[in-house]
C-alpha cells in the first residue's frame, strides 16, 4: 500500500483528497490528510461579517464533514518536513511516511511582522478582517462607530486574495451611507502598490469606482510601522497616514512549519519554491505544492487553487505512472468583486493575460460582465458560499474551464463604460 | 516612452516598463535609471540582478522578499531608488511593474 499524505485541510488540501480519491484504487493508495484545526473556514465569507452580511456561524463546518470516505483526516500540527527522508515529524512525536507530499498549508496574516500593529490598539481600534476572530470582532466595532478617519492599509503586496481589501472599502461606503453616516467617516485606502488599481485595463474601466464613492487613495505607501500613542502609519519613507479606526491587512506568511522544515523561499516569507505551471516542488520530486502555500506569482485566492487542483490532479496521476506532466497550470484566476449596494464585478485572467472586459460564459448560467459592475455578478458571488461547500471542497466539476479563455473577452479599446 | 539616445530602443508599454524582459540590456538599465535621476552603483546593479533572477525563476516579488534578499534591507532599497522602491527598480531591471490581480 503506497501513501499520499496531505498536510492542510483547508480549500486545497481538501479538494485534493476528494480528487485523488475517486481516481486512485483504495486498495493501493492511502490518503491521509492532516491539520491542526478542527474547523473549516470559508474565508471569502470573512469580507461580509463585519458588516452583518453575514452571521459568524454563515462561515464555519468541520473539516471532517468534506472528505469522501477512503481519505484519513488526522487532527495534528505538523513539526518538521523531512523530505530527503519521504517523512514528516508531527508535534507529538509521531513521524508519518509518505511516498507523495501535498503542501497545502496556507497562507497565514502575522500582524507581528510590523512593529506595533499588534500593539494597544489591536482590536480596539485595529482590526483585520482576514481572521474569524478579527472579522467578528470588527462588525462589533462597527455597529457602535461613530465615525471619523477610517484608513485601509495594505502591509504588503503580497496577500490572500488581493481584491478583498478594495471590497471591504467599497461595502464600508455602502455600509456607513444605509446608516446615514457617511458624511461623518472619511474613507482612505493606504496601498504599497502604486494605485488601488494597477492593471491597465481594469484602472480604466473601474477608477471611477473610487472617486463616485468619495474614497481617498494614498498610493506608494509601504508602512513601516503603527504609532498607537498618535493614531498614525509611518512608511519607510517616514511618510504619516493618520487613521481612528484602522483596518489592516498584516503580511501574509506561509505555515510555520515550512519555516521549521527549511523549504521557504530563501526571501524569509515561508513561501514554497514551487514549479509555476507543474506545481512541483523545486526541491523534491515526490512533493507537490497547492494553493496559498507556493511561491507562483498567482494570485492567493480559492479560484486559483481550484485551478491547480484539476491541473494538479493530472499530474499526480502522470507522476505515479512514471509519465511526464501533461497538465501546465496557467495562473488562471476568476474572482468577484463586490461593490457595495447590491452589485459585483467580475474579473477572468492569468500569468499572462490582465483582467480584461466583456462577457464570461459561465455554462448553465449565462453571461456575465467582465469588469463591470452588476446584480447578477453579486448574486453569483453569494451563490458561491453554496458552490463552495456543496461541489467545490467535494471535488466536483464546475461549469468554468480550467486555462483562462478568451471567449467573450474584448482585447481592444472600443470598451463603452 | 523614449529612453536616451544612446541606449538601445526597446518596446514598453505606457508607462515604461519593458514589454519583453529578456531585451534588457545594461546599457538600457543605465539610460532608464538617469531618466530617473538614479546613477547605478555596484549595490544598484546586485538588486537589479536579484530582480531579474526572481522574474526568471517566475516567483512574486514584494520590498519584503527584496528587504530579505540579503543584498539590502527596505531603508537602503528607499535610498538607493527613492520615491517608489521596488516600482522603480523593477523597471530598471525590465522587469513588469508590481501589479495587484486587478
Amino acid at each position: 500500500m503506497k501513501k499520499i499524505l496531505i498536510l492542510g485541510g483547508g480549500t486545497a488540501g481538501t479538494m485534493m483528497a476528494n480528487k485523488l480519491r475517486k481516481k486512485l484504487p483504495l486498495d493501493d493508495w492511502s490518503i491521509t490528510v492532516l491539520d491542526k484545526e478542527e474547523l473549516h473556514y470559508y474565508q471569502p465569507g470573512f469580507l461580509f461579517i463585519p458588516f452583518g452580511i453575514y452571521q459568524p456561524e454563515d462561515v464555519v463546518r468541520q473539516k471532517r464533514e468534506f472528505f469522501s470516505s477512503g481519505i484519513n483526516f488526522q487532527i495534528a500540527e505538523a513539526q518538521e518536513i523531512k523530505g530527503a527522508e519521504n517523512k514528516v515529524l508531527l508535534k507529538n512525536n509521531q513521524e508519518l511516511e509518505y511516498d507523495i507530499l501535498l503542501i497545502a498549508t496556507g497562507a497565514q496574516v502575522v500582524p507581528e511582522e510590523t512593529p506595533d500593529l499588534k500593539g494597544k490598539l489591536w482590536y480596539t481600534d485595529i482590526f483585520d478582517f482576514y481572521t474569524y476572530e478579527g472579522s467578528t470582532l470588527l462588525a462589533k466595532k462597527l455597529e457602535n462607530w461613530e465615525g471619523g478617519r477610517l484608513v485601509i492599509n495594505l502591509a504588503e503586496t503580497i496577500i490572500k486574495c488581493p481584491v478583498a481589501p478594495l471590497e471591504f472599502t467599497f461595502l464600508a461606503d455602502a455600509y456607513f451611507t444605509e446608516k446615514g453616516m457617511r458624511d461623518k467617516v472619511e474613507i482612505t485606502y493606504v496601498t504599497p502598490l502604486s494605485g488601488a488599481f494597477t492593471k491597465p485595463k481594469a484602472t480604466k474601466m473601474l477608477s471611477k469606482l473610487l472617486t463616485d464613492k468619495k474614497v481617498n487613495v494614498v498610493p506608494d505607501f509601504y508602512l513601516q510601522r503603527v504609532d498607537n500613542e498618535r493614531k498614525v502609519l509611518v512608511s519607510y519613507d517616514e511618510k504619516e497616514v493618520p487613521f481612528d479606526l484602522l483596518v489592516s491587512i498584516p503580511v501574509n506568511k506561509g505555515a510555520d512549519v515550512i519555516e521549521q522544515s527549511k523549504m521557504g523561499d530563501e526571501d524569509g516569507l515561508n513561501f514554497v519554491p514551487t514549479n509555476k505551471h507543474t506545481l512541483q516542488s523545486q526541491q523534491f520530486k515526490n512533493v507537490f505544492v497547492i494553493g496559498d502555500a507556493t511561491n507562483v506569482p498567482a494570485s492567493k485566492a480559492g479560484s486559483v487553487a481550484h485551478f491547480e487542483a484539476e491541473v494538479l490532479t493530472e499530474n499526480v496521476l502522470s507522476y505515479i505512472k512514471g509519465l511526464p506532466f501533461e497538465e501546465k497550470f496557467d495562473g488562471h484566476a476568476n474572482c468577484f468583486i463586490e461593490t457595495g449596494y447590491g452589485k459585483a464585478t467580475l474579473i477572468d485572467f492569468n500569468y499572462d493575460t490582465e483582467p480584461l472586459p466583456g462577457k464570461f460564459p459561465f455554462a448553465g448560467v449565462g453571461p456575465m460582465a467582465l469588469l463591470k459592475e452588476s446584480r447578477m455578478n453579486h448574486l453569483g458571488k453569494l451563490a458561491f458560499k453554496w458552490i463552495y461547500w456543496h461541489m467545490l471542497l467535494t471535488g466536483k466539476t464546475l461549469p468554468v474551464s480550467t486555462p483562462m479563455s478568451m471567449a467573450g473577452k474584448e482585447k481592444e479599446e472600443e470598451v463603452l463604460v | 516612452m523614449e529612453t536616451t539616445l544612446s541606449a538601445p530602443i526597446l518596446a514598453t508599454n505606457e508607462e515604461g516598463y519593458l514589454k519583453n524582459y529578456k531585451e534588457w540590456t545594461e546599457e538600457w538599465a543605465l539610460a532608464t535609471a538617469a531618466a530617473h535621476n538614479i546613477e547605478l552603483t555596484p549595490k544598484h546593479w546586485e538588486v537589479l540582478h536579484w530582480l531579474r533572477a526572481k522574474q526568471a525563476e517566475g516567483v512574486a516579488l514584494s520590498l519584503r522578499k527584496a528587504g530579505n534578499s540579503g543584498i539590502v534591507d527596505i531603508k537602503q532599497l528607499y535610498a538607493l531608488f527613492p520615491g517608489g522602491p521596488l516600482k522603480i527598480s523593477s523597471k530598471i531591471a525590465g522587469i513588469p511593474k508590481p501589479a495587484s490581480c486587478i
